[in-house]
């Protein structure tokens, strides 16, 4: 995990007298490197321009720049759509999945990462299973069980749902950063007296930061874009998410463009800020959960 | 470190693993487990939500039906289609696209975000980009046209021929991104000295990636699969809001039709047959590539 870290000091030196060579390596380099990679940022980019685009131009519109800039479709999309009640619902849901999801990972990570119990390797092994649980074809039997908890028709049905099948994962990535921190830290602060919990609160939570990042905004976004269980589990439009309202304005509006390009940028905006907050925290977070376990 | 503590410190101790995973055993054997026993259940009998007085146990019926159902058949080769195009395509330009933002240039770390940014991105939100995109009255084959390139009715969605390079682009574009950090992550850890090694031995680039990248990245690539198969095979989100299915079933995978089934025709009994189904064949299929891959498990070495 401090791999990155300590190789990027050491790479900016040699990027720099390398600088000599550069004419020679020069063509070779944009046709290995910037060719390639500014043809696939054209494939990324273009589509968000093109959302953007109809978005803040004016209806019937057809200028390849969005000048003069409209709100009005924002304005459709946040007032006269429901968007205002949706966006309220998704960051309840996500904020609540982000908390139970990252409390549940640290408790269990802590536990398969410190301890050496009966029953870990079967623990382990069931939730590697858990992964191949087609989690769409659980529809109907989550809704009979919700129903018969009477938790149809309200947002706890989906923070339960979100959690059940965002947590096997979170878990296993939080074991790995707890198996980063050194045991010896821990013990030592043992030692001097503190009891497990308080070595744990006052030593290894902080060093633990980048691991609850990145748990903490893997359920935040795939809470927030979650569509099939709002769909199924949630009847009443006033507890409606934004995935749904957005497909809502995809399968009314065949014509309100500008609609269905506002709707989407709302729908885009949290989990784009959460990205940008995140994103240096993605490939660490992969390198010290996922891949060593 | 508790070693010479009195007797209640050391249950204490051998309790604290148990109190700490209970909320997630409760959680999956209350949510995951009973529901999918029920599955077992639902699946032996004949069960359609709006007509209860038919309610009975019909033993293999629904497994029989299944094997004579064509749209069943249909729904497993699309499936199959569409799992091998996405899988394939999205590991290896999640592999280029790796190998280049992990070279060192100027303006790297702002590549990197953005090449990566459609991973946060909903299947919906997916849907409402590619159908600005695709829409003969909006999209950019109507852009293309209007600089005298291609036909300017071209509705990519509407056609059977099309429709599933369509999708399969689409879903590329936030797929792509999954791999590329994952194998990105992967190549951070590769020794600095392997590479020296080799460039004494006289390899070049190529077979240096061959020789030393490659192999060292086996283990992550296998995983990634994998599990991308299992999640692409899930994927009902992009299909079921950009095309729901159509047109004429042309893009309808198994989960897709089991999620019809479910809000469309209340059949929860044979919906379920169909769930068991496509859950054992995943399984299988799974048990299947990780042998064949010989996978040594490094990701999944829990004790060091």
């Amino acid at each position: 995990m401090s791999a990155d870290a300590t190789r990027l000091p050491a790479a900016r030196p040699a990027a720099r007298s390398a600088r000599g060579t550069a004419a020679r390596a020069g063509t070779g380099r944009l046709l290995r490197l910037f060719l390639p990679l500014g043809l696939y940022l054209l494939f990324t980019l273009v589509p968000f321009y093109w959302m953007l685009l109809f978005a803040l131009r004016p209806a019937g519109s057809t200028a390849l720049l969005p000048w003069p800039v409209t709100f009005e479709h924002f304005d459709t999309v946040w007032n006269g759509m429901g968007f205002r009640t949706y966006f309220t619902n998704s960051v309840l849901i996500a904020a609540l999945t982000l908390v139970s999801v990252t409390v549940f990972a640290l408790m269990g990570g802590y536990a398969l990462a410190r301890f050496a119990f009966r029953g870990r390797r079967a623990f382990m092994l069931a939730l590697l299973c858990t992964q191949f649980v087609p989690g769409a074809m659980m529809l109907i039997p989550l809704f009979n069980v919700f129903q018969l908890l009477h938790l149809i028709d309200t947002r706890w049905s989906l923070v339960i749902a979100e959690t059940v099948f965002q947590l096997p994962l979170a878990m296993i990535l939080m074991s790995g950063f707890v198996k980063n921190v050194p045991v010896e830290l821990e013990e030592s602060a043992m030692v001097d007296g503190c009891g497990r919990l308080r070595a744990f609160l006052a030593v290894v939570l902080p060093l633990l930061r980048p691991g609850i990042v990145a748990v903490g905004s893997f359920a935040f976004i795939g809470s927030w874009n979650n569509f099939l269980f709002a769909l199924m589990f949630l009847n009443d439009p006033e507890l409606q998410t934004v995935p749904v309202g957005l497909q809502t304005t995809i399968g009314e509006n065949t014509v309100d463009f500008g609609a269905l390009a506002a709707g989407g940028v709302v729908a885009a905006v949290p989990v784009v800020l959460v990205f940008a907050f995140v994103q240096k925290y993605l490939v660490q977070g992969m390198s010290a959960g996922a891949v060593k376990g | 470190m508790t070693l010479a503590g009195p007797y209640g410190a050391r249950t204490r101790r051998a309790l604290t693993p148990y109190v700490l995973i209970a909320p997630t055993v409760l959680l999956l054997v209350g949510f995951l487990l009973v529901p999918l026993g029920s599955v077992g259940y639902y699946a032996l009998q004949h069960r359609v939500v709006n007509e209860p007085y038919d309610d009975a146990f019909v033993g293999l019926d629904n497994f029989s039906r299944m094997l004579g159902d064509q749209q069943f058949w249909h729904s497993l080769v699309f499936s199959a289609k569409w799992v091998a195009a996405e899988v394939g395509l999205q590991l290896l330009l999640g592999l280029v696209l790796a190998l280049i933002v992990n070279e060192t240039f100027v303006g790297r770390a702002v590549a990197r975000a953005l090449v990566f940014s459609p991973w946060a991105v909903s299947g919906v939100l997916t849907t409402g980009i590619w159908l600005l995109l695709y829409n003969p009255a909006t999209g950019v084959f109507h852009q293309l046209s209007e600089f005298g390139l291609g036909d300017p009715a071209t509705s990519v969605l509407g056609d059977p021929d099309t429709v599933f390079p369509a999708v399969v682009v689409a879903e590329l574009w936030r797929g792509v991104p999954f791999f590329a950090i994952l194998i990105l992550a992967d190549l951070q850890s590769v020794p600095k000295d392997l590479y020296e090694a080799a460039a004494i031995d006289g390899a070049g680039r190529v077979r240096s990636f061959l020789h030393v990248t490659l192999p060292h990245l086996r283990d992550a690539i296998v995983l990634a699969t994998l599990l991308r198969a299992v999640w692409e095979f899930n994927n009902v989100d992009l299909l079921y809001t950009l095309t729901n299915g159509g047109p004429a079933g042309a893009t309808t995978g198994l989960p897709l039709y089991v999620a019809q089934l479910a809000r469309k025709s209340y059949d929860f009994g044979y919906g379920s047959a169909l769930t068991a189904a496509a859950f054992v064949l995943l399984l299988f299929c799974s048990v299947l590539y990780l042998r064949l891959s010989r996978f040594e498990g490094r990701g999944e070495g829990v004790q060091r």
